[in-house]
């Protein structure tokens, strides 16, 4: 697969001596344009790569906060066609990668060919399918008509180790290390597990590992950082977003948030 | 009345029957079923498929289950011919399967009992479940009682407030019942929280879903060990009138007690209807026909029916009895449907509550609301269909349950 902007972002990142700083977001949260300003921002704060979420009305992997985050973005109308549109936008001014993140039933709905041609199209560089394992992957990837959409997929704590070379040897772009067993937003990061199974997962494949999940504090990144490649970074944006729905500073203070967590990258 | 079955016929239970191409090693059942899970997960239900086809088949795993079944739950369950009911009807006879006379009250002890069993073969000492009548919760919390493991049921709080009485009743039995707020407070919500749960606790948490939904192996696994309920009733017509029914009818919430009468007469010439909840009318918009009404999606860990809006977002559903409650439904029922291997219809909550009072009054059995819907789709054929015809309905639990809400509606 062609994950040209993926790929360039981690190698310029090698040659700097950083580690990507990831970004989740629900899109569209708490409003439209607000969440438009709120990205920009964060891009000029140097976000590296940033993962828009598609809200869904069941999010089974999401803790509270994305619940709910999700939740208000299902209120203001939100659907896959809007989170395209801002994909658009956010390509006049950012050469940022962009993945989607979803869960399989908004895309199943509004049809895998489809999908893939309106993200290349809109400038998505990949897909996340939280609840498509590589088990089901192939009625969506299938229908794809070319290669220029990164799947990114998941390995978890619980993935055993052949599973993991298995998983590893299908991806492309980046793997996302589920940094514990726990939805979104958990508590009680345990930086020494995720070393551990950092280092195991970079032992067998040589794509770029990035870590999600609970991290939420530059002390964090700090002690994560040099095992792996790239650090997501998601509740602890939206519990900001959350705190703050009718600040009209929302944009900076999040951008504020992205510097100190962006200096904890760089070794 | 136990003589109406002989002993082994129990045992039958995990025996082959002659048409089982369903669901593929994948877990399809043609396009629907699979796993749509996060990866957490997946090591999680791979290792329960692969427990569940090594430990099943074992003779004493089989023999433990059937003592149960028999010792415990009290099956065989009676088929009774709900002759007053019949006669008023003035058409074919109506057979009860009664799942109400199982231990807790519903045909939900035959799940719950095959998989805590298997949870302690498989060495966990922790279970979760997701419950909407309250039923299942029950059900759980009891297998859990009886192999003294640690319980926690999710339950949303608008059912908590409907089926107060098996919340007490689960909490007597030593489980914590936790309550979901987020959504309707219903059945989807419960099996959202329990899904996130189990995410975090998946080491050594059994999570024992409560139908024939959810991802691989679970829709085959209730299904076969609910499919006793068709095994039993096929036997004990074939013992009371010499041949099998015409129709089988049966609600569909999940549904497991529909799977688990119907697939035992899968090869059979036998019709099979099962009756979904229509609310407060199919037009009002306000019901949980999700095979009637809704479209093919990706719910709680496989593809099946669901009720959606055009972008892919779940439908809330709606329904007076709890356990109907849901957006989707089992996979193959969703499979029967499009080969019409069965038929589905709906009730709406004014119907089951009249067929509710009907069998009250003409057979002294108060049934449970979900049952009632299938009741009430009996009562609508029996008319229609000669004397000669024979309908077995299955009379998946007792109404106690219930009395909270009926009180409030027949003052
Ligand atoms: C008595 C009874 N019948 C039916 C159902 C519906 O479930 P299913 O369709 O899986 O049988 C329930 C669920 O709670 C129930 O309690």
């Amino acid at each position: 697969m062609k994950t040209k902007r993926i790929d360039k972002t981690f190698e310029e990142l090698k040659q700097k001596k950083e580690k990507a700083l990831v970004g989740f977001l629900s899109a569209g949260d708490p409003d439209l344009n607000t969440s438009l300003k709120i990205i920009e921002s964060m891009c000029a704060a140097g976000l590296d790569i940033i993962e828009l979420g598609i809200p869904f009305s069941d999010p089974t992997a999401d803790g509270p906060v994305i619940q709910r985050s999700s939740a208000r973005a299902l209120k203001k109308g939100i659907t896959i066609k809007t989170v395209l549109e801002m994909t658009r936008k956010i390509r006049t001014y950012s050469d940022i990668p962009i993945i989607l993140f979803s869960y399989y039933n908004p895309i199943h709905s509004y049809g895998a060919k489809a999908f893939y041609n309106d993200s290349v199209s809109s400038g998505a560089d990949g897909v996340l399918v939280v609840d498509l394992p590589p088990e089901e992957s192939d009625e969506m990837t299938s229908k794809w008509p070319g290669n220029e959409l990164a799947l990114i997929r998941l390995i978890a704590p619980t993935t055993p180790i052949e599973r993991m070379k298995k998983i590893a040897q299908e991806s492309s772009g980046f793997l996302y290390l589920v940094s514990k067993t726990g939805v979104t937003g958990s508590a009680g990061l345990d930086t020494q597990e995720v070393t551990v199974n950092s280092r195991l997962l970079g032992s067998i494949t040589n794509l770029p590992i990035c870590v999600g999940f609970g991290i939420s504090e530059p002390e964090d990144v700090r002690k994560i950082a040099p095992d792996v490649d790239g650090i997501v970074v998601g509740s602890a944006f939206e519990r900001i977003i959350e705190e703050n729905l009718n600040n009209p500073n929302l944009d900076q203070i999040l951008g504020e948030k992205v510097s100190k967590l962006k200096a904890a990258t760089k070794l | 009345m136990n003589s109406l079955i002989n002993k082994e016929s129990l045992t039958d239970g995990f025996a082959p029957l002659k048409t089982i191409a369903c669901p593929d090693s994948n877990g399809h059942f043609g396009i629907y079923g699979g796993r749509y899970v996060g990866e957490t997960l997946m090591p999680a239900i791979l290792e329960l498929e692969e427990a569940y086809n090594r430990i099943t088949p074992q003779e004493k795993f089989k023999k433990e289950l059937n003592d149960l079944l028999e010792l415990y739950t009290g099956r065989p369950t009676p088929l009774f011919h709900a002759k007053r009911l019949s006669e008023h009807l003035k058409g074919a006879s109506i057979y009860l399967k009664r799942e109400d006379l199982a231990h807790t009250g519903a045909h939900k002890i035959n799940n719950t009992l095959g998989q805590a069993l298997l949870a302690k073969w498989m060495g966990k000492k922790k279970v979760i479940a997701e419950t909407g009548a309250g039923q299942h919760g029950v059900a759980t919390a009891t297998a859990a009682a009886l192999f003294g493991m640690e319980c926690k049921i999710f339950m949303g709080t608008e059912d908590i407030k409907r089926q107060a009485p098996n919340v007490l009743r689960m909490e007597l039995l030593g489980a914590q019942v936790v309550p979901v707020e987020s959504g309707t407070g219903t059945l989807k919500d419960a099996m959202n929280e329990a899904m996130r749960y189990w995410v975090g606790a998946v080491v050594d948490t059994f999570y024992i879903i409560g139908s024939v939904a959810g991802p691989h192996p679970y829709p085959m696994m209730v299904r076969d060990f609910q499919k006793i309920i068709g095994i039993e009733a096929r036997k004990q017509i074939m013992d009371l009138a010499g041949r099998l029914p015409d129709l089988l009818i049966a609600c569909v919430g999940g549904g497991s007690n529909a799977m688990g009468l119907f697939f035992p007469f899968i090869d059979d010439p036998v019709e099979m209807t099962g009756v979904e909840a229509a609310g407060k009318g199919i037009s009002s918009g306000k019901h949980a026909a999700t095979l009637g009404e809704g479209s093919v999606g990706v719910l709680h860990g496989s593809k099946s029916y669901v009720l959606q809006d055009k972008n892919g977002q779940i439908i809330e559903a709606h329904s007076i009895s709890a356990g109907l409650d849901y957006p989707g439904v089992g996979p193959e029922h969703a499979l029967f449907k499009d080969i019409k291997r069965a038929n589905y219809v709906s009730i709406d909550d004014n119907q089951a509550l009249d067929a509710f009072k009907k069998l009250c009054m003409l057979e002294g059995i108060i049934p449970a609301l979900e049952s009632s819907h299938a009741i009430a789709y009996a009562m609508q054929q029996a008319p229609r269909m000669n004397k000669d015809s024979i309908i077995i309905v299955n009379l998946s639990g007792r109404g106690d349950k219930d009395l909270g809400i009926v009180s409030t509606i027949f003052k």
